[in-house]
């Protein structure tokens, strides 16, 4: 299976099984879109014709009307080439993946290494966009003990196998409106991490009202990454992130945000916004973060109901597409211009990215993942808190649902039949389940917006691949 | 018209990966940055030993 695509002046080609990555020229891609429909006559006349026609680059053009021979001899040795590749497992490579998918997660059958943990179900913003219902969960507001979190941990430290690096994000609502509780779990995972033979990686997700110097010194020492929330310019963050009297946050946050990000000192950390209805042109918003100081840049599409009023229409799909394009070329223009910045989405490294275990096995969601609420309860993922027909166990009992659990284990990118001839499936390894249950009733299905996004992302960051390897 | 016509990019094969691949070690998909539009693909590997 191959994926060909033309993007900011470059013929790519993606040979998905193997990953190997073609930047060709005209008369290769051509070559290569007819290889196994044509064979080399079909494809020299073929080829002649459509060039001798005008049809293509100048110069192939009159290579193709002044000596037809020659132009032919030439075709031909771009097919021989092509046969090279496809021969060197670099083209055309079929998929054998399949029996793999599951291999991974049956041979990690029990083991947890990642946890959301959910230490305040209760926000000091009213967004009005918010998945998690304001913090709520659609339930009632709730704060994680001490003890319920220092169970969490000891429950991942118990089935962890043997994994070493074990991640907890603090997460909400507002998981600064718990700010103690953070910092005591934070000290007791410290304390028992060496004897246990792990690493804990924290991270801290927050939308700034409650950060002060404690929290910045707090979150430099300790959390391998922060997501600060911020949605950009100033009218577009206050339209929803407003506190309970109303009043925008944007003025509140952003000095607290660039001051946090200062003295990070180049730690790990991602100014993550949320675009709708009302700003499919996100790259304005990116900008703006540019402005403000900030490099580490991670903007996501709403998740919601298609009904709602800021929900994505089809129409701002389009202008969304269009928008990835346009960030992908300003990062090669502020690259050129010593000013580079990262956007998560792109970060694809084509050397040294993830394993084909990792890319068919899905998101770890409910097995190795999970979710904790304030009273302990487990869910595969903090977008499934609150569906009660999701809850997994509780971290006393461990999973005791193991019916659902095993639907999660099942699923994986070769378990969704949409995604089967799908180019990017190696890329997404089937999406959001709790995207793909929204959208489709099951976590085998699809959520075709979120695919149409996630390709467009992938083609650009595959572009800028090309782009940074024609620089060298 | 000789000319080169491909330039492959250097990329991890994804086939030979299977061979060592699978420590589990990598970050969990979504814990990074977006909890909402999870993809795999700018996953860091942890095992320096499989590439």
């Amino acid at each position: 299976m191959i994926h060909q695509f033309k993007l900011n002046g470059y013929n790519i080609v993606l040979d998905v099984i193997s990953g190997a990555v073609h930047v060709v020229d005209e008369l290769a891609y051509d070559v290569i879109e007819r290889f196994e429909t044509q064979s080399l006559p079909q494809m020299q006349e073929d080829l002649l014709a459509k060039y001798a026609g005008g049809d293509g680059p100048a110069d192939f053009c009159a290579a193709a009307k002044e000596d037809p021979q020659d132009f032919k001899a030439e075709v031909a040795a771009v097919h021989g080439e092509v046969q090279a590749l496809k021969d060197a497992g670099q083209l055309f490579t079929p998929d054998s993946f399949a029996p793999l998918a599951g291999e991974f997660k049956e041979r990690s059958k029990g083991i947890v290494k990642a946890l959301c943990l959910h230490v305040a179900h209760t926000c000091n913003l009213n967004c009005e966009y918010c998945f998690a219902s304001q913090g709520k969960f659609h339930g009632e507001r709730a704060i994680m003990s001490f003890e319920v979190g220092k169970r969490a941990l000891d429950f991942l430290v118990e089935n962890s196998g043997t994994r070493r690096n074990l991640e907890v994000d603090f997460f909400g609502g507002e998981p600064l409106m718990n700010f103690d509780v953070v910092k005591q779990l934070v000290a007791y995972a410290r304390s028992i991490e060496k004897q246990a033979g792990k690493n804990f990686r924290f991270t801290l997700t927050t939308n700034g009202m409650l950060v002060d110097d404690d929290v910045i010194d707090f979150a430099n020492r300790e959390c391998h990454n922060v997501v600060l929330s911020l949605d950009g310019r100033k009218e577009v963050h206050d339209r929803y992130r407003v506190d309970y009297a109303g009043h925008g946050s944007w003025e509140k946050i952003v000095p607290k945000f660039q001051h946090f990000v200062e003295k990070r000192g180049g730690r790990s950390y991602y100014m993550r916004g949320t675009f709708t209805h009302n700003n499919p042109d996100f790259l304005e918003d990116i900008k703006e973060m540019l402005r403000l100081g900030f490099t580490e840049l991670s903007m996501e599409p709403v998740v919601c109901p298609p009904g709602d009023p800021y929900a994505l229409t089809d129409a701002d799909i389009e202008i969304v597409k269009k928008q990835y394009e346009d960030l992908a070329k300003l990062m090669l223009e502020r690259e050129k211009a010593g000013k580079p910045f990262t956007f998560y989405h792109y970060m694809i490294d084509l050397n040294g990215g993830p394993c084909i275990y990792k890319r068919i096995s899905g998101c770890g969601s409910g097995t190795e993942y999970m979710a904790v609420t304030p009273w302990g309860d487990l869910y595969p993922c903090h977008q499934f808190v609150g569906d009660e027909a999701y809850k997994l166990g509780d971290i006393w009992a461990g999973v005791t649902n193991t019916a659902l659990q095993d639907e999660f284990m099942k699923c994986n990118v070769y378990a969704k039949k949409e995604c089967q001839d799908c180019w990017a499936k190696l890329y997404c390894s089937g999406g959001c389940a709790a995207n793909c249950l929204h959208a489709s009733g099951s976590i085998t299905g699809i959520y075709e917006q979120g695919c149409e996004l996630f390709k467009k992302r992938m083609e650009c960051a595959i572009m800028l691949a090309a782009a940074r390897a024609s620089e060298v | 018209m000789e000319r080169k016509h491909i330039n492959t990019l250097s990329t991890r094969n994804l086939c030979s990966s299977a061979k060592n691949g699978g420590c589990g070690e990598c970050q969990t998909s979504c814990q990074s940055a977006c909890k909402t539009s999870c993809g795999i693909a700018n996953q860091s590997c942890e095992n320096k030993e499989s590439k």
